[in-house]
């Protein structure tokens, strides 16, 4: 266990500080480290290589910049996107307008509640294949692939969100004779707004992962098309770029979103991390 | 003015033979600019209750888990019979503020859950030991019972029983009573003193409450805030033969309690 | 919500969809969709099929093998992130992107690399369900007070019987939590991973029923499906009852 002797190199005490490497904080240093390491693997691994479908990190790169260059990529995520922010709108708009109405209407939650609790725990995924026959390959398909995947979240959410809402400040509010209207808009939503962001930051990323997933099984564009493309042509450091993307853009997209919630919704959360 | 002795020189009583327990030149820092206590020199007589008394921030709990091994000092080391300690051992046993029970145990576990840890014993005799410890702070029939179904005051005493079961020397409480609501504090007081008359413990016991200080102590060192410093050490000198409603009622109960108060006050903001 | 002064559990509004789903069904307001009452009669013929039988046989075998290395490489995880500030920050970073990423989009990697066998689905379930195991552990390991901690070492807990006795039981209702949002995601990870690989077990059932138009049995495996992932839930979410008590007494 921990010595007690006297000396003065130890001032540090339990509070960990962080420490600087090369002039950034410790753990920034080690993730980025920790990322160097993994395309060290990938690389290594891709030279043995591990399988004849497995690329260098190299020549993956190589392929990203390809795309890039002769604007598939760009193309490519143009058409990914446009599916991917209306399904998120419609989603976000009636999704938060049941959430609310279920958090403040007892029937209306009632009605909601179970089947959006349902959906929300089974694989909607499966239905995915049956937009097809009702919405054809178009953008309509894959629209309602993102509503189906995001719409369940950012609904239960924003019900989870109001239901929260601190009672003792609904309280003071009714106590001060606050209308009902001013406790839903002054109290009710404000307080509840964090857990609705964050609800919506979920449900794009499940609203990508619809996307995504109707790319590849139900209609042959946008980034879905250039990883099953590129995996039937055996261009597999292609198939490999464009899953790099994927999980790159999902992340970067997640990060800002977090970024925006800490910055304008919970300021007193930025100290913590 | 006070029929209490009051010992100036805070050294006075370091380092006496009949000391368990005594810290030398204890410094505390956390990180670098946060200074907790300040060459901290103190003799906890045995056999006898030690409150450490002050406001928030003076470091009366950082002293305490300093003595109890689970902080580590900056300068300064810890005695126990006069040897130095590392860490902690099993001549201390703690007593938490928020008694840090497992909720997943019954009071009996948790009662014989440091006999468990150190492998003292058969199954049965530490069985044997922690239903005797249960009874003896006055739970006996609640042994299969769960934290959660207990009050705050019933917990407590599960916290206490299983400090006395491992049969440590020294008691370290860590504001005992303070999640325990007025009435439950005062008889568990009580019943703390009346249980300790029998055990033959030391006590060190850190409160911010003065009248539960001098109700309790046989011996009160003041701690100053920022950084910790003692600020005089008090013997209130108090008849333990009294019941407890004319301790309470006793003038030199209330002087006591009156001259610490005149003496904090001025830490107050 | 009350009808004649009767509370009436929300679960029954479920009656008002199915209903609805019967009518639009017999209506024949769309051809993918066959009254509900018909796709329960399927469900009932299905689930007597040998064919049926030894899919769903290989698809729970495959769910079962990947949820146990899932659970054992999340709590893992976890702890680890929970034990030390640098793990963290790494270690977090990483499981937080792979909980929120598109996974989906790496099932056509696994197929090349893995084959279009059992393998492919056990890794599918394997990625789909660690994460979020991982975070939950991790936010319950960070929520045991101090205390706690403290009362094991003062009472000479040596640091495996801390791990063993203290700190597991303690974050044990986040990991409960995580492993029923993990099957959760395992389920919808295998049925992602058999829609895209679709030459075994279910996966080539849903293949055959939706290329043949055979709707009624495509929405009659579907809800078995359904039906198996809430069974799943609920027996963790029980488990998850019986330790609640002791999370409740937690701050």
């Amino acid at each position: 266990m921990s010595a007690v002797a006297p000396s003065v190199d130890k001032i540090s005490g339990p509070t960990k500080k962080s420490e600087k490497i090369l002039g950034m904080t410790d753990t920034l240093f080690y993730r980025i480290v920790s990322v160097f390491a993994l395309f060290a693997i990938w690389e290594i691994a891709g030279r043995i290589p591990i399988s004849v479908a497995f690329p260098t990190f190299s020549s993956t790169m190589g392929a990203l910049w390809d795309m890039i260059l002769d604007g598939r990529m760009f193309n490519a995520y143009a058409e990914t996107l446009k599916p991917l922010a209306v399904g998120v709108s419609i989603s976000a708009v009636f999704g938060v307008a049941i959430g609310v109405g279920m958090g403040l209407n007892r029937l209306m939650q009632w009605f909601w509640e179970p089947i959006f609790v349902v959906l929300q725990a089974s694989p909607v995924a499966a239905l995915i294949p049956l937009i097809t026959y009702a919405y054809g390959i178009g953008l309509t398909a894959k629209t309602v692939a993102v509503i189906m995947l995001a719409a369940p979240i950012i609904v239960l959410n924003s019900y989870k969100a109001v239901r929260n809402a601190n009672p003792s400040l609904i309280q003071m509010c009714q106590s001060f004779q606050g209308t009902r209207f001013q406790v839903i808009w002054q109290v009710i939503i404000p307080s509840a707004a964090p857990v609705i962001f964050a609800g919506l930051r979920l449900g794009v990323a499940a609203g990508f992962i619809g996307v995504i997933l109707a790319e590849l099984l139900i209609t042959p564009t946008g980034v879905g098309d250039l990883i099953s493309y590129h995996r039937s042509v055996a261009e597999y450091q292609y198939m490999y770029a464009a899953v790099f993307t994927v999980i790159l853009f999902s992340a970067i997209m997640v990060g800002l979103l977090e970024v925006a919630e800490v910055k304008y919704f919970r300021p007193e959360k930025k100290k913590g991390h | 003015m006070s029929t209490a002795a009051v010992a100036q020189m805070p050294d006075q009583n370091a380092s006496t033979e009949d000391n368990i327990v005594e810290v030398r030149n204890i410094t505390k820092y956390y990180g670098e600019d946060i200074h907790a206590l300040d060459s901290i020199n103190l003799g906890f007589p045995t056999g006898q209750m030690t409150t450490l008394l002050g406001p928030s921030g003076c470091g009366k709990t950082t002293l305490l888990k300093i003595i109890a091994g689970l902080l580590e000092t900056t300068e300064g080391e810890v005695l126990i019979h006069g040897k130095p300690v590392f860490g902690p051992g099993p001549e201390r046993a703690f007593v938490f503020q928020d008694f840090a029970l497992l909720p997943w145990a019954t009071v009996i576990e948790n009662v014989g859950f440091g006999l468990e840890l150190t492998n003292k014993g058969t199954k049965p005799e530490r069985e044997e030991k922690a239903k005797h410890y249960i009874n003896e702070v006055g739970l006996g029939g609640f042994e299969y019972k769960y934290p959660h179904e207990l009050s705050g005051g019933m917990r407590q005493r599960v916290g206490l029983a299983r400090a006395l079961a491992v049969n440590a020397e020294v008691l370290l409480m860590d504001e005992p009573f303070s999640a325990v609501d007025e009435q439950t504090r005062r008889k568990f007081q009580e019943d703390l003193l009346y249980l300790l008359a029998n055990e033959k413990k030391s006590v060190i016991f850190v409160t911010h409450s003065i009248e539960e200080a001098v109700y309790v102590s046989d011996q009160i060192v003041l701690l100053s805030p920022r950084p910790g410093r003692i600020h005089s050490i008090i013997r209130p000198e108090i008849s333990r033969d009294s019941t407890p409603d004319e301790i309470r009622r006793d003038k030199r109960y209330l002087d006591t309690v009156e001259e610490i108060w005149t003496n904090l006050r001025k830490y107050l903001d | 919500m009350k009808i004649f002064g009767y509370d009436i559990p929300p679960v029954f509004s479920l009656l008002i969809w199915i209903s609805l789903w019967e009518i639009a069904g017999q209506l024949q307001l769309a051809f993918i969709l066959p009254p509900f009452s018909a796709v329960v009669v399927e469900l009932f013929e299905l689930v007597q099929r040998p064919d049926f039988q030894s899919a769903a046989y290989q698809t729970f075998e495959s769910f079962v093998i990947g949820m146990t290395i899932a659970i054992i490489a999340g709590v893992a995880l976890g702890f680890l992130m929970g034990s030390n500030r640098i793990a963290n920050s790494v270690l977090g970073m990483w499981v937080n992107i792979m909980a929120s990423a598109p996974l989906s989009s790496l099932v056509p990697v696994l197929m090349l690399l893995f084959g279009l066998g059992q393998l492919t689905i056990i890794v599918t379930v394997i990625l789909f369900s660690t994460w979020i195991i991982a975070l939950d552990t991790y936010a319950g390991v960070h929520h045991i007070s101090p205390s706690l901690r403290e009362m094991g070492r003062s009472f000479g807990a040596s640091r495996f019987q801390l791990l063993t006795r203290v700190l597991f039981w303690a974050a044990l209702p986040e990991i409960l939590a995580g492993i029923r949002m993990g099957l959760i995601r395992a389920v919808k990870g295998i049925v992602i991973g058999q829609l895209l690989v679709s030459v075994v077990a279910l996966g080539r059932l849903f293949r055959t029923f939706s290329d043949n138009f055979q709707f009624e049995e495509f929405w009659a495996l579907t809800i078995a499906l359904f039906i198996f992932a809430l069974l799943f839930s609920s027996a963790i979410g029980w488990l998850e009852h019986k330790v609640e008590y002791y999370a409740a007494t937690r701050n």
